[in-house]
């Protein structure tokens, strides 16, 4: 069965949408981020496990997020796995950044 | 000097997003870890906004005025980029392909993204749209046509799908009447999506 990010042939595509926005901030630091997790000196994270964790999104998530949501869902999930980062922690700090605002 | 983003001019104009806080929060415990740091993000932002088509539009105007360097890049693209002093990061392997009168080569990544990111940049939105990823590869005559672009008939076109380790540079044809241009006035005829086969490279007249 071709999974959901198997988008060539894609039955009931339309027209492109040629639009095109310059990255916001948050989007460019998480490709950044990325970039470091994924760079020889660092190594804590491949291109592969980035792939395979945005490919093994719940479908209708997969084609409904910004681009930038599921790089980020990605990052998130591959540090969790490898034990540096826990969801939790996460939503701790956003609670805690959004607090100081 | 704080730790976190709050020390860059960056304040949104907007309610941060759920996705926002949570790429500060990542970045933020990340560095607590000292798994990065702070400045490591804002150079990696630097250097990744540095990164334009322009130093493509260099690579093909240098191939289109010196035919040893074309073959060189056809060859070894990567290598052959290096000699004019771009360096590519530790991107995928680039392979060059070069358009003709009778060939056309568009690029598409229908898994993801995939694009040479380190002599292009960020790639466009449409590029990673789903319906260019879904169409590209099975009806490419008409996505090329949504695009501005009509190829006669008699040319084949080629569509190349990239991988996260195998990304393209497409050498445009280069436009009739340019034969007394430098190179620089070459370079600002070659747009990026020239450089990915959406388009032709410019014609003098429409600099």
């Amino acid at each position: 069965m071709t999974r959901v990010h198997d988008r060539g042939g894609w039955p009931g595509s339309g027209p492109i949408d040629k639009s095109e926005h310059d990255l916001s901030w948050w989007e460019k630091r998480t490709d950044a981020i990325a970039s470091l997790l994924m760079s020889p000196e660092k190594r804590v994270m491949r291109v592969d496990e980035l792939r395979r964790a945005i490919e093994d999104m719940e479908p209708a998530r997969y084609e409904q997020s910004r681009y930038y949501a599921k790089w980020l869902h990605a990052i998130e999930t591959i540090m969790a796995e490898k034990g540096v980062l826990t969801r939790e922690e996460i939503d701790r700090k956003v609670r805690e950044l959004s607090a100081r605002r | 000097m704080r730790e976190d983003h709050h020390d860059q001019p960056h304040a949104p104009d907007h309610p941060m997003t759920e996705f926002e806080w949570r790429v500060d929060a990542v970045q933020a415990l990340l560095i607590e870890k000292g798994v990065i740091t702070a400045d490591e993000v804002r150079r990696a932002v630097e250097e990744m906004d540095a990164r334009t088509p322009a130093q493509g539009a260099r690579v093909v105007a240098r191939a289109w005025v010196d035919p040893a360097f074309k073959a060189r890049l056809l060859a070894d693209a990567k290598a052959t980029i290096a000699e004019i002093g771009i360096t590519v990061g530790f991107d995928a392997t680039i392979v060059a392909v070069e358009n003709t009168e009778k060939v056309h080569h568009a690029v598409v990544c229908t898994l993801c993204s995939c694009y040479p990111r380190g002599l292009l940049g960020y790639p466009p939105d449409w590029y990673k749209s789903l319906n260019y990823r879904s169409r590209a590869v099975v009806e490419p005559r008409s996505v090329l046509s949504e695009f501005g672009l009509e190829l006669r008939s008699d040319v084949e076109v080629r569509v190349l799908d990239s991988t996260a380790d195998m990304r393209y540079l497409v050498i445009p044809v280069r436009p009739a009447g340019t034969e007394g241009m430098s190179e620089e006035e070459l370079a600002d005829l070659v747009t990026r999506d020239s450089m990915i086969g959406v388009a032709q490279a410019r014609t003098p007249a429409l600099r």
